[in-house]
């Protein structure tokens, strides 16, 4: 283009021009303009950078999904059965009814609350299949705004699952916090926990991961469990239970069922959550359970009647092939024996992880005590690992974890190669 | 008193009401309180029948029930959930579950929407069978699927939507697809955004899907009513649909159903379309388009995609609901999509990234298996050509038994105009029947309908025709 006024003039008139185009079409797309752009998940946001990323020594930390000891997806081998017997026993993809799959809610809730629960024998407790955790958490709090007194907040831990918070706030729940975690020990805060549930407001409700805290890791023992049932009776309180671990915690489902079960016993109002993703390997087939334990069995028929509701405007009536599965394997009492074996190995593999990352932490010489990780149970590890390590692991070792320096106990690799890491950041050990 | 001077005030006060209930019957307290628990019937009873040699076995009974009070008054005090009132079952539902239930060799069940062969029963596609087999051999794993779906079923459920040569090409590009669960599942979704981000009156035609309403309402939104149905002509009130949506203030929300309108079967004609397109495009409305009949309405896929071709082609923006329940069979599974047309990329991102956490907070993924299944079948062109032709017999039977109905009820001399049966479309007929008139069809001859008139054809066989046909007359004339 020349110097001469002539050509700047048209240089400045083609810049206006795009910017003209800019605004017109930005006047035309004026439905949307007021759409801004959302973050990423804060979960599977990490698995999407981890996808993108090319390093062949890549590991991802962050999404709660088990893999066996080559880093894969696996199919846990009572599942290809169950799903052979269901396909025998089911020829039709007809609607299930709004609450689902009757044979799989009857399950669920007695795997939840025992065989010998006193509330299935009276009948006293409503149940309704759902979209797997998230499904089960969103169903209730659509409940507990729709029928508890307005206002009414939901208090969870300090730490909890990402997507807590967002589920309650989207169903108009005001949130509120107790304390959960103590930092300094990395372990349970139970005086903070004890003394906010002793101030809590008459008839509040209360969220509590059954087992295998998400992301922390850390449960309270049977003892401190009994010593919380205590209060929440005392203020009158109403327990929501996350429990999306079963079997999954310790390798004994009856063990993993014990907040559950305790609180039932004590005849405390209870909602419970109860997801299939991880203990079955279900993930994508969304199968999950929605129950609530009540005082009568017509209170529970007129709970059960108002929920269905609530779900007919959510997803008009379940997905069929997971609760399909489930109900084949429970059911069936080889293959029930089956599956309970394999969840308690994928459970002792969690604890060899645990053990194995902690002596090659101290093997590599790391001066820090990371005993916690071997004192938190279940899928995730709490490591107290701060924001900008976190990106240091994901930048320049292609390590992925959440940002709260959660990280999931599988690696890609074999035990033995475990990537050290110093907490300063000093030193890097490959193994 | 005495039981005051022994005992604490609280257990005092629990032993006393316990011994009260126990001797003394209210005559307008126990028996007719909510909370009495039907003890006030029992007492009834119990008194209507008592003789002397049953006094110990009275006592017995008595005593029973005074330990559950005493248990009952040791739970909470002040029920948590007493205030929640037992709910109406569901209108279209609840029909099955009565159909089920009831022991007549007679019974038909024409009220829900889910496809019936020639004997009553479900009817499972066989390309969808073989999908099933070749996902097994595939021996997939479980694993999440992304939050707005596989990319290659939104690929699928775009290229189904959008069927035509050129359509996806030329209009698809700024498309964002979301995979859902089920039709209701991707209505829900497309009101959680709207009302979000566009929130505005929501105007649905008058009658519509029961469901529509209901959501609509649940979520808070103004529902307003457009006139449809036009019961002397039985057919559509065009003149006054066009002229309420004129009324419509900019930025509000017309749900239209894009092809075989339930429950009346009657569809605008491509230039009725063209001028609906008009008054969205003047009064900048927002369309929104409710879509599970694709291939019930012609028969064939692409003039069932007719409305939203010609909205693409007039330049507006609109939504898009869409369901594979109904044309693959798939009801239980259930696969849905949204697709939200929008003007450019960018728009497009930051769309998709909202409608992502929408997900997130309800279910956080959609489920996995019926998904692959209809990518399956759209992704394999040997199924996909299996499956358009299954479908084609299955809308090709719905049309037949149109056909049959008219005549037998025309063949009977039935009172009044029959043309309506054949002249409306897809899988249901808006019959024209009062509720008055339904309710016999369902006591007299075990005919399950909705009350407004709805007949689901799927539900009629060559076998059971001429019964419904002389049940029709029968009300009809007598009711």
């Amino acid at each position: 283009s020349t110097q001469s006024t002539w050509g700047i003039i048209k240089m400045l008139s083609n810049s206006i021009k795009k910017d003209l185009y800019k605004v017109v079409q930005r006047s035309f797309s004026s439905f949307w303009a007021n759409v801004q752009q959302g973050p990423p998940d804060p979960i599977f946001g990490i698995t999407d950078a981890f996808r993108k990323d090319s390093s062949s020594q890549k590991v991802n930390l962050g999404a709660g999904t088990y893999r066996d000891d080559n880093g894969k997806p696996f199919v846990l081998e009572c599942v290809k059965k169950g799903q052979a017997l269901s396909q025998q026993k089911y020829h039709d993809y007809e609607y299930l009814p709004v609450p689902g799959l009757a044979p799989f809610t009857d399950v669920s809730i007695r795997l939840a609350y025992g065989a010998d629960s006193q509330a299935i024998k009276e009948k006293r407790v409503a149940a309704l299949q759902a979209l797997s955790g998230t499904g089960s958490l969103r169903l209730g709090a659509e409940f507990i705004r729709k029928f508890m007194p307005a206002g009414t907040p939901i208090y969870m831990p300090d730490q909890t699952w990402a997507n807590h918070k967002n589920i309650f706030t989207s169903a108009g729940l005001q949130i509120k916090e107790y304390r959960y975690y103590q930092p300094k020990t990395r372990l349970l805060n139970l005086e903070g926990l004890l003394e906010d549930l002793n101030n809590l407001p008459e008839r509040s409700v209360v969220l509590l991961h059954a087992c295998a805290h998400n992301p922390t890791g850390v449960d309270p023992s049977q003892a401190e469990w009994r010593q919380i049932r205590d209060i929440i009776q005392k203020r009158n309180a109403l327990v929501f239970f996350d429990m999306a671990y079963q079997g999954f915690t310790s390798g004994d489902t009856e063990l993993d069922a014990y907040a559950v079960r305790l609180f039932a016993d004590a005849n405390i109002p209870i909602l419970l959550a109860q997801s299939y993703a991880k203990n079955f390997g279900l993930y994508g087939m969304r199968v999950g359970c929605f129950s609530v334990v009540c005082q009568s069995e017509e209170e529970a028929r007129r709970v059960q009647s108002q929920a269905t509701i609530i779900a007919r405007g959510i997803w008009s009536n379940p997905p069929v092939e997971g609760a399909r599965i489930v109900e084949s394997v429970l059911n069936d009492k080889e293959l029930s024996q089956l599956w309970h074996k394999e969840v308690k190995i994928m459970a002792d593999r969690v604890k060899t992880m645990r053990d194995q990352l902690v002596v090659n932490l101290r093997k590599s010489g790391s001066p820090h005590d990371w005993s916690h990780i071997t004192k938190q149970i279940g899928m995730f590890a709490f490591t107290g690992l701060q924001p900008p390590q976190v990106e240091t692991l994901a930048r320049d070792h292609h390590i992925y974890f959440t940002k709260d320096g959660s990280c999931l106990l599988y690696t890609s690799d074999a035990a033995d190669d475990l990537l050290c890491v110093d907490l300063c950041g000093r030193r890097i050990i490959y193994k | 008193v005495l039981i005051f001077f022994f005992f604490k005030q609280k257990t005092a006060y629990e032993i006393s009401a316990c011994t009260y209930f126990f001797f003394f019957q209210a005559e307008d307290g126990i028996r007719d309180a909510q909370e009495s628990r039907g003890l006030g019937d029992v007492y009834k009873r119990q008194y209507q029948r008592r003789v002397h040699g049953e006094l110990s076995k009275f006592l017995m009974q008595r005593l029973n029930t005074l330990t559950q009070q005493l248990v009952a008054a040791q739970r909470q005090q002040d029920d948590v959930f007493a205030d929640v009132q037992l709910a109406p079952p569901d209108v279209i539902l609840g029909l099955t579950l009565a159909f089920k239930a009831d022991q007549d060799p007679n019974k038909v069940s024409l009220g829900v929407g889910a496809y019936r062969d020639d004997d009553g029963k479900p009817y499972v596609f066989q390309s969808v069978r073989k999908a099933e087999q070749k996902i097994v051999s595939a021996n997939l794993d479980k694993e999440y699927a992304p939050i707005d779906g596989t990319p290659e079923f939104i690929k699928a459920a775009q290229k189904l939507l959008f069927v035509g040569e050129d359509v996806l090409a030329k209009y698809g590009k700024y498309v964002v697809t979301s995979q859902c669960v089920g039709g209701t599942g991707s209505l829900r979704l497309a009101f959680e955004f709207l009302n979000r981000f566009k929130p505005g009156t929501v105007y649905v035609s008058n009658p519509t899907w029961v469901n529509h309403n209901q959501i609509v309402e649940y979520m808070g939104m103004r529902l307003v009513e457009y006139p449809y149905w036009c019961p002397e002509a039985k057919g559509l009130n065009f003149p006054a649909m066009i002229g309420s949506l004129r009324q419509a203030a900019p930025g509000s929300i017309i749900l239209l159903h894009a092809c075989a309108h339930n429950p009346t079967g009657v569809d605008p004609t491509a230039e009725q379309w063209r001028e609906i397109a008009q008054v969205c495009k003047e009064n900048k409305l927002f369309p929104y388009f409710d879509h599970a009949y694709q291939g019930f309405a012609t028969g064939d896929l692409e003039n069932d995609s007719l409305s939203l071709k010609i909205f693409l082609e007039e330049g507006l923006q609109f939504l898009v609901t869409q369901s594979f329940a109904k044309n693959f069979g798939l009801y239980g599974e259930r696969v849905g999509a949204i697709h939200i047309v929008c003007n450019n990329a960018e728009v497009a991102e930051r769309v998709r990234s909202q409608l992502k956490i929408v997900v997130r907070v309800t279910y956080s993924n959609p489920p996995i298996h019926g998904a692959r299944l209809v990518q399956t079948i759209i992704g394999d062109s040997q199924l996909f050509e299996e499956w358009k032709q299954e479908l084609v017999q299955v809308s090709g039977r719905i049309i037949q038994m149109r056909t049959l109905l008219r005549q037998e009820l025309e063949s009977l001399g039935t009172q009044g105009n029959w043309d309506h049966i054949t002249s409306q479309i897809g899988m249901f007929s808006y019959t024209g029947l009062t509720p008055k008139q339904c309710d016999l069809l369902t006591q007299k001859y075990h005919i399950y309908l909705v009350k407004n008139g709805r007949i689901s054809i799927c539900g009629l066989t060559t076998k059971n025709v001429s019964y419904v046909a002389r049940a029709i007359k029968d009300v009809v004339e007598n009711a």
